[in-house]
């Protein structure tokens, strides 16, 4: 109770040296919310502003459109194969990381990290220079008729060069944080590795790969520089949501364009609520390796 | 599995499956990130000397990295700025609607740099929200160097909100109280005790926003007007090239802002080796 009352007598004084004065504050946050508006705000409200600008009938023609059906079912089918191929990676990374001491893991971790620091037209453009037609391996494989440059296996390829760190970045710190003292006790029981795997590691890190999986997710979605070099552009087979926003774009279809778009900006969004929803509600678990 | 011999260059552990575990994530980063990587430094050291200088030292492609470089820099000037003023609303003040607010930093994260990227040209078009109203004053921004600074103003924003964010919330309130005791104003407080001890976040997160700004494409070549020699970034001189199949012209520029890229990696690292760990994301 004692506590109580000394916080609330202190508390006027806290607030009259560490604060501002009430004009200079609002001041402040006004102008921090007016930069937010027009920098985040505007940009994300004119995307639906734009592709609704000609009503619902042309919004709803837009994402019908053969070229868009066949965009976003490219777009699915590439997050299909490197959302799963990264959680498959990034775990792995995060279990010889975090459970393991062994020479090398600043540089590994750092290797890992690698793709964040790399353009994605440069991402993109390593693979052109040894899949491509002048490539290092081109001729070979134009000899066996194998086509990753301008298909399919050079999409998902870039998608998983860019996307690479996501969940392994995500789950390590948590994987750290839990220790090793479960899977221990697990394995003495008598567990064998892969059941102390499954009942044990990865329900302590699930909300860490959950969280790892969704901005894995949307960047492997949204992915524009390295899949647009690797694309090649071929209407109809080769481009994904956002290569099918740019050709209807450079084509002034520009309510198709933002119709097109403003799918990728509802993912963003989806993206958001659920990443904010996870941070307040597993804030611990998840930055249990952030904090302190 | 019996951890009998242990290999030296590890410690002994009973739990199973480092091998494995450390195979798969091997094989991936060597297939995925570094033969592709080592693949460009390759080419680049083919090219020969006196070429690769040709290519590094012409006009268009100076030009090029000098509008990526230049352009990014102010927008990272302008991100640390706006990026401290937003970290400090968002951790000392209290509105309704902080938490949406806060959660709305992350945006450039989420939103795909195309999507940005059309956004942003039509909202500076000379017809557009924020466009028009700077034309009458007879500013032009889309299609020209400016319109660069302002889509890397928006993909680098999140990167010093959240750098700074953590390292305010965990400034000692009797820090200040101590200052203000000993006879500092707001003002003293504010530039010599809560300043000096953001600096290096500060610093951290202008240097990531300038790194992703340096490569970014997508959100930067709607708005930019890509003039050659004027309005033309780096990145995107690459994908000319390559559309051109001119792979060593390509080759060059990748490895000159690879070359960067490390630069940068290496100046995060001396700057605050913890702090990027820190982050939650990206």
């Amino acid at each position: 109770m004692s506590d109580l009352a000394l916080a609330q007598t202190d508390a006027p004084v806290r607030r009259s040296v560490r604060s501002e004065g009430p004009v200079a504050r609002a001041a402040l946050i006004g102008l921090a919310l007016l930069f937010l508006a027009l920098v985040l705000g505007f940009p994300l409200v004119s995307v639906f502003v734009e592709a609704l600008r000609k009503g619902w009938d042309a919004y709803h023609e837009a994402l019908v459109e053969p070229d868009a059906l066949a965009a976003v079912r490219l777009t699915l089918l590439v997050a299909a194969i490197a959302v799963p191929v990264n959680v498959v990676v990034g775990l792995a990374a995060a279990w010889a990381i975090a459970k393991f001491e062994f020479r090398g893991k600043a540089l590994l971790t750092s290797l890992i990290d690698l793709p964040f620091s790399v353009s994605p037209v440069v991402s993109g453009l390593v693979y052109v220079l040894l899949f491509g037609a002048q490539g290092l391996l081109g001729p070979w494989l134009k000899a066996h008729g194998i086509e990753i440059i301008f298909a399919l296996p050079g999409i998902v390829l870039a998608t998983i060069f860019v996307t690479f760190p996501f969940v392994a970045r995500e789950v390590l710190p948590v994987m750290q944080a839990q220790g090793a003292a479960e899977e221990e006790a697990a394995l003495m029981l008598g567990a064998s590795g892969w059941r102390t795997f499954w009942t044990i590691t990865l329900p302590n890190v699930k909300w860490g790969v959950l969280y790892g999986v969704l901005l894995c997710n949307a960047r492997a979605m949204g992915e524009f520089g390295a899949v647009s070099v690797v694309s090649g552009r071929i209407r109809g087979l080769t481009t994904t949501v956002p290569l099918h926003v740019e050709i209807l774009y450079n084509e002034y279809n520009t309510v198709a364009a933002f119709a097109v778009a403003s799918l990728l900006a509802l993912l963003a969004l989806i993206t958001l609520v659920l990443k904010t929803l996870l941070e307040w509600r597993y804030a611990d678990e998840l930055s249990a390796g952030a904090k302190h | 599995m019996q951890t009998a011999a242990a290999p030296r260059w590890r410690q002994p552990s009973i739990l199973p499956g480092f091998g494995l575990a450390l195979g798969v994530t091997l094989t991936a980063l060597s297939l995925v990130v570094l033969i592709p990587l080592a693949g460009l430094v390759l080419k680049a050291a083919s090219i020969g000397p006196a070429e690769f200088l040709a290519i590094a030292r012409a006009e268009r492609t100076v030009a090029a990295l000098r509008l990526s470089f230049g352009a990014s820099f102010l927008a990272a000037l302008v991100n640390a700025g706006f990026g401290m003023l937003i970290a400090w609303v968002l951790v000392r003040y209290r509105f309704p609607g902080r938490r949406m607010v806060d959660a709305a930093v992350d945006l450039p994260f989420a939103m795909p740099t195309a999507v940005a990227g059309i956004a942003l040209a039509a909202i500076y078009a000379p017809n557009g929200w924020i466009g028009a109203p700077l034309d009458t004053l007879g500013l032009k921004v889309a299609y020209t160097p400016l319109g660069v600074v302002v889509a890397l103003v928006f993909i680098g924003l999140p990167f010093v909100v959240r750098t700074v964010q953590p390292v305010l919330e965990e400034i000692e309130p009797e820090v200040e109280e101590a200052a203000a005791l000993l006879g500092a104003d707001r003002r003293r407080t504010i530039f010599t005790v809560i300043l000096p001890s953001v600096f290096p976040a500060l610093a951290t997160g202008f240097v990531m926003a300038f790194a992703r700004a340096v490569g970014e494409y997508g959100s930067v070549i709607f708005i930019a007007g890509n003039v050659p020699m004027v309005s033309e970034i780096a990145p995107l001189l690459i994908v000319i090239r390559l559309e051109q199949f001119d792979y060593a012209g390509a080759a060059v520029v990748g490895v000159l802002m690879l070359a960067a890229s490390f630069v940068m990696i290496l100046l995060l690292n001396l700057l605050h080796g913890g702090l990027r760990r820190r982050l939650g994301h990206v």
